[in-house]
């Protein structure tokens, strides 16, 4: 928790900084409705329940196709929980309940006819801590694959463990290593490792919950360098306490408070013209 | 601010010295149980070992056997079967009074062939079996001393004691005395002891039975117990949600883990002889009794260390689209087999020391032969030390206590290999 609060202070004093990515922002994603890319993902009226605590009331959200869109706001407001909920991590958890209905593709993804292994081969998903698999790098690139039977030869393997660790942009780092353990990378690195063993399944989305929380300030920047690239490839969904990382890198930012969404819209509009009164607030430092 | 900084670090000063007053008072009592402990343990090993070391060696007498034909094949026909079934212990006495030619009354003779051991015959027939050619001709053989015999040229029976109180009289003394300074006796090593089956005679008792006895009842004991127990941890660890079924499992296994070793031999001896008529003494029934004793054991070990993965591996498995077996068969049980091994390699070493549920099924009974399978009646190692312990011949407590010592050697060797496997698959992330 200390970790993240310190991330916090950080915003307050630099604020110029958050008006600083505005500029490159505005000749993409920054459409109106004329440019507006193609929905992704649809939740309509989620609400989550851990036994008698309601986590989330009524979240309807749009993810819109190969866009960033940040999940901000203060811990506890449920914007992790909104995030499993995405790919049905939630499950199993005991006693979380979730109600509503969330789409991919316009599939509701709750149906009893989804099956939540298949769904998780198309949702990849990124954690705060690194947690590579205590395997040799290029297994756990390789892993998703395997197990999803994606390839039917070691060369075909061999190839996606190449593209995704570039992808990463972790290939040239580790290319004389693949068989060492992915635990002995540094923390950045690890972080980068996950996102190749993500991508290597090929997901259309990727979630990532706070995925810079624990890295120093320059692994922060490679991994911030790499979703903005992944995103031509993939919509991307990412939750941070870093208010500057989410003006950096997101397109779409949806603030959320005491398990209630209180705002969603374009990053720039968002940051510069808050329309909620508690987004204000959060975003200038005055509470979180 | 009304606490000034002086003060407190004054305060803290203070303290400081009744502090580490504790913490070296808390290193002490754990210096103190190591030690208690040690010694005790120093002690154990310590009167073991003085006490069955002589087991391990066996005194032998050399005498001059005439292999008589008129003895082994008086109509000589040559037939092997009449060799075999020759009276060799008349060549044992013929030989003892051709070196005592003094002896002549028929008790004294009886006590003069109490000297060598029962077994010896079964040795000269051996002999003669494998080379016929012997008969007819006088060989200088070295045969198995009694147990009397051997505990005397041991010096376990000290002559202080009054003659009426010994095992072995005077006249016997005199005459070992006359063998000793002859040269014609000797201590070897006892291989015997490692290669027989159990036997009312303490000199040609062994304990090759009780171990293979324990070796086939371990196998039953472990191919039932660990892939049940490993499951049935797995399954309430990893895959079922917690609700009262599964607290009520969980409050019987750790009263399984409780229950007294004896009932688990009752019950074996209800359900397993009485009901399913399994046969009696059979290691497949001990095996069976020593597993359902297993179980909690394996079960508690391989939950604490499925608890011990780290959540994130099985996220990280999870968001990839793992199945929950794939989770658990990929991921977190090779992270948690460490601690599984060593799990089952502690209850498998209580097992092999549990004597108590093997006597209710049988196994304690007088078994000399070497057990050649799982429906064979057979006894076990500690089941061997409680016969022989109950045994009144003083050559049966060396072998108690050295039988005592190569269970404790497999002890050591089993909890052994759990150190060794723990290090070499334990994994660090």
């Amino acid at each position: 928790m200390g970790k993240q609060e310190t991330n916090v202070v950080d915003v307050r004093t630099p604020r110029v900084s958050i008006a600083i990515p505005q500029g490159e922002k505005g000749d993409n994603g920054q459409a109106g409705a004329a440019k507006e890319k193609p929905l992704k993902m649809r939740t309509q009226g989620v609400n989550v329940f851990y036994g008698d605590n309601q986590a989330l009331s009524e979240i309807d959200l749009d993810i819109r196709e190969n866009e960033v869109t940040a999940l901000i706001g203060p811990s506890g407001c449920g914007k992790s929980t909104y995030l499993r909920c995405l790919n049905r991590m939630n499950d199993t958890i005991e006693g979380c309940q979730v109600e509503g209905t969330v789409t991919l593709d316009g599939e509701n993804i709750y149906d009893r006819t989804v099956d939540v292994v298949h769904l998780r081969a198309r949702i990849g998903m990124v954690f705060q801590k690194p947690n590579p698999f205590p395997k040799s790098i290029y297994d756990n690139v390789a892993y998703g694959p395997r197990i999803h039977g994606l390839v039917s030869s070691q060369d075909a393997l061999n190839e996606i463990v190449m593209t995704s660790l570039t992808k990463a942009g972790l290939l040239d780092e580790v290319r004389n290593r693949l068989h060492e353990p992915g635990t002995g990378l540094s923390g950045g690195q690890q972080q980068r490792l996950c996102i190749a063993r993500a991508i290597a399944v090929n997901p259309e989305v990727i979630l990532m919950d706070e995925p810079c929380s624990a890295l120093d300030p320059i692994a922060t920047a490679r991994i911030e360098e790499l979703i903005d690239e992944l995103r031509k490839n993939y919509t991307i969904i990412i939750v941070t306490h870093n208010m500057q990382q989410a003006a950096r890198v997101s397109q779409r930012t949806a603030f959320f408070h005491l398990g209630v969404l209180v705002e969603f819209g374009d990053t720039e509009r968002v940051f510069t013209s808050p329309r909620d009164e508690r987004t204000q607030g959060y975003i200038t430092g005055r509470f979180g | 601010m009304t606490v000034s900084h002086m003060s407190t670090s004054k305060l803290t000063a203070a303290s400081l010295h009744r502090r580490h007053a504790v913490e070296k008072r808390f290193r002490a009592y754990g210096v103190v149980a190591i030690v208690t402990a040690l010694v005790f343990l120093i002690i154990l090993l310590s009167s073991m070992l003085s006490k069955g070391y002589s087991a391990f060696f066996q005194a032998q007498i050399r005498l001059p056997v005439f292999f008589s034909q008129d003895v082994i094949d008086p109509k000589r026909t040559n037939s092997s079967e009449i060799i075999a079934r020759a009276n060799y212990q008349i060549l044992v006495r013929n030989a003892l009074k051709a070196r005592f030619p003094d002896v002549k009354k028929r008790r004294e003779v009886k006590k003069l062939t109490m000297l060598i051991s029962r077994g010896a015959r079964r040795h000269l027939r051996a002999m003669v079996a494998h080379e016929p050619s012997l008969i007819g001709t006088t060989q200088e053989v070295w045969l198995l001393a009694s147990g009397d015999a051997d505990m005397f040229l041991k010096g376990a029976i000290p002559r202080d004691i009054p003659e009426k109180s010994r095992r072995i009289n005077d006249r016997q003394i005199a005459w070992l005395n006359a063998l000793e300074e002859d040269g014609a006796s000797r201590r070897r090593f006892n291989v015997n002891f490692f290669t027989a089956g159990d036997s009312r005679e303490a000199e040609q008792a062994g304990i090759w039975g009780a171990i293979v006895g324990s070796a086939l009842t371990l196998i039953v004991t472990l191919i039932l117990s660990f892939p049940v127990s490993v499951t049935a941890a797995v399954y309430l660890e990893e895959l079922s949600t917690k609700n009262w079924w599964t607290d009520f499992l969980e409050v019987n296994i750790n009263n399984m883990a409780a229950v007294p070793s004896i009932i688990y031999g009752l019950f074996g001896l209800a359900i397993f002889l009485n009901v399913m008529h399994l046969p009696r003494s059979a290691p497949v029934v001990g095996g069976i009794v020593l597993a359902l004793m297993t179980f909690p054991t394996i079960i508690i070990a391989t939950r604490a260390s499925l608890k011990a993965v780290p959540p994130s591996i099985r996220e990280a498995a999870r968001g990839l689209g793992a199945s929950p077996a794939q989770v658990v068969l990929h991921h977190v049980l090779p992270l948690a087999m460490p601690g599984i091994f060593t799990g089952t390699i502690i209850g498998m070493s209580r097992a092999l020391g549990e004597s108590a549920p093997l006597l209710m099924i049988g196994m304690v009974a007088f078994i000399v032969d070497i057990p050649q399978g799982l429906f064979d009646p057979a006894s076990v190692l500690p089941v061997q030390i409680y016969l022989w312990a109950d045994s009144p011949e003083r050559a049966f407590v060396e072998k108690t206590a050295a039988a005592t010592l190569v269970l404790m050697v497999f002890l050591v060797v089993m909890n052994a290999t759990a150190v060794v496997l723990r290090r070499k698959f334990e994994k660090r992330w």
